[in-house]
């Protein structure tokens, strides 16, 4: 008993230590940010190997998600004889929903867990400690332009999975199921709101950015140097930065749709 | 020389410097001085902690007691942007290199000229094929760092930390791992960059021949103490048995080969333990 008491206190301190680190590393990373803008080369990098190569992991998986909701979306709006508000149903679950959070654990599982190797081998094979003795802060030379890169990449991501949805749902839809065209397109423009729709589904893929980089980053950046630890880390990317997701996206569902 | 003087012309000085990992002590009231324009040695044993020597000289680590000195200043009461203009001074090859891997030899040994400098390119290039050719891999400076072999990569790292014209370097662990040939090539880099640049050298090594041979002043430290100190003459007719077992490479004497046990009889009878 006495021992369980004792680990329960020790993990408990140690997640408190840990989340400690890790906000401080957040505002040391907020700052470096400031400071590398006036050197948009190393952010253009960045956004070219976390957003750029993700490019195709969230097309192919937005056309498959998209052409799904079509296929079930038909069945059920057909039985009762709506099937014409298709394009409404695949618009607003991916826009409100599924374009963000999918996009945010893809994203998570190829860009996040990459930065969390890169970060980790980095500090292995004593990378970021030899630009320390440079006098190059590696948080904000390598940390910095990784981070502003996740945060932009991942709504223009969001964005690129929820399009390409859309028209997956249309080839499947109008082009298989013969949903009128028209109707599709016009539906959904009238019932899919700007504000409501697309600004909520931009700022919860905003949000999704900033923690799984946050998370990725940090994880890295506090790996034990060793071939088992950044393993370790890696895997603590996906699983927590999925977990955030998922929990951050009923929080803000509950606060930007709750009224309606 | 007397110690009067090596201290007054040393660039970095460790006065009683004590420093813990967790509760094991790894430093114990350690003094040492590291003179201008010389190549000082600290040799020991593996594991007697002589890279958290450097980490420590370097700022990347916090003494429980003790101060370290470079150049007047004491490098733990710095701000960090004062420790960073400090460091600008202080050169250091890691054992491993340090390279960053995603950047050409060229764009590695140019690293620190634009991160620190507003030179332009043409003034980058020529400075970076100069360091080049001082370390005799000007041709190689396309090559990625994982195309070269691990004396290739120090030469670079050596080059890089060259790049802005340091004080001084600290070398971790300069020739661990090297053929002759670039052991060879290593040593007399070392001695050669010393003299035309005026560095101060600091070498942390257990190659006791290698390192002898250029070294001005040694310390051989063991188990967090100076056990030893002096010129390469000194060091190598010295009376204590520590000293000696270490220079001679012998396993028996006051340093122990084996890992602390019990009886090795003991522990082949008590059957039934899993370890």
């Amino acid at each position: 008993m006495m021992n369980f008491i004792q680990t329960l206190g020790r993990n408990t301190r140690g997640s408190f230590t840990k989340l400690g680190r890790a906000t401080f590393f957040l505002m040391q990373t907020a700052t470096g940010v400031i400071e590398i803008l006036p050197r948009p080369r190393l952010l253009l990098k960045q956004l070219y190997s976390v957003g750029v190569l993700s490019f195709l992991i969230i097309s192919i998986s937005g056309l498959f998600v998209g052409m799904v909701l079509g296929l079930q979306g038909f069945y059920i709006l057909s039985d009762f004889g709506a099937e014409e508000t298709l394009g409404v149903m695949v618009a607003a679950s991916l826009v409100r929903e599924l374009g963000p959070v999918v996009s945010a654990l893809l994203f998570a599982g190829r860009a996040g867990s990459a930065l969390t190797a890169e970060i980790g081998l980095m500090k292995a094979t004593e990378q970021l400690s030899g630009m320390e003795m440079m006098a190059v802060d590696p948080i904000k030379r390598i940390i910095s332009p990784r981070f502003l890169a996740g945060i932009i990449s991942m709504p223009l991501l969001a964005a690129l999975f929820s399009a390409i949805g859309i028209i997956g749902g249309q080839i499947v839809g109008s082009g298989l199921l013969g949903v009128d065209d028209g109707a599709y397109w016009s539906q959904m423009q009238a019932k899919i709101d700007f504000q409501d729709d697309i600004i909520n589904g931009v700022i919860k893929s905003l949000v999704f950015g900033f923690v799984t980089s946050w998370i990725a980053l940090f994880e890295g950046y506090d790996a034990i140097p060793t071939s088992e630890g950044v393993s370790r880390a890696t895997t603590r990317t996906v699983v927590n930065s999925a977990f955030s997701i998922l929990g951050l996206d009923f929080i803000l569902t509950a606060l930007m749709f709750g009224d309606d | 020389m007397s110690d009067s003087v090596r201290s007054q012309n040393s660039l970095v000085a460790v006065r009683g410097l004590s420093f813990l990992r967790g509760d094991n002590k790894i430093f114990k009231d350690m003094y040492m001085d590291f003179e201008r324009g010389k190549i000082t040695a600290i040799m020991g044993p593996s594991g007697t902690g002589k890279t958290t020597l450097l980490k420590l000289i370097g700022g990347q680590l916090r003494p429980a007691q003790g101060s370290v000195t470079v150049d007047g200043s004491n490098v733990h009461r710095l701000r960090r942007n004062e420790l960073f203009v400090l460091r600008k001074r202080m050169g250091m090859l890691f054992q491993s290199g340090a390279l960053l891997t995603d950047m050409s030899v060229f764009d590695n040994v140019a690293f620190p000229l634009r991160e620190h400098t507003h030179l332009s390119e043409s003034m980058i290039r020529t400075l970076v094929l100069m360091k080049l050719q001082a370390v005799g891999l000007r041709g190689a400076r396309r090559l990625m760092p994982n195309e070269l072999s691990g004396g290739m990569a120090r030469r670079v790292a050596l080059a890089r930390a060259i790049a802005l014209d340091p004080m001084m370097i600290m070398y971790d662990e300069p020739f661990t791992g090297q053929d002759p040939i670039s052991k060879g090539a290593l040593v007399h880099l070392i001695k050669s960059l010393n003299e035309t640049l005026g560095l101060t050298s600091i070498i942390v090594s257990h190659d006791v021949h290698e390192t002898a041979a250029i070294a001005d002043y040694i310390y051989v430290v063991s188990d967090g103490r100076v056990i030893g100190e002096g010129t390469p003459t000194e060091i190598k007719q010295s009376s204590s048995e520590w000293v000696k077992q270490f220079m001679d490479g012998s396993a028996d004497g006051p340093v122990h080969f084996h890992y602390p046990a019990k009886d090795l009889q003991d522990d082949l009878m008590s059957t039934g333990k899993r370890y």
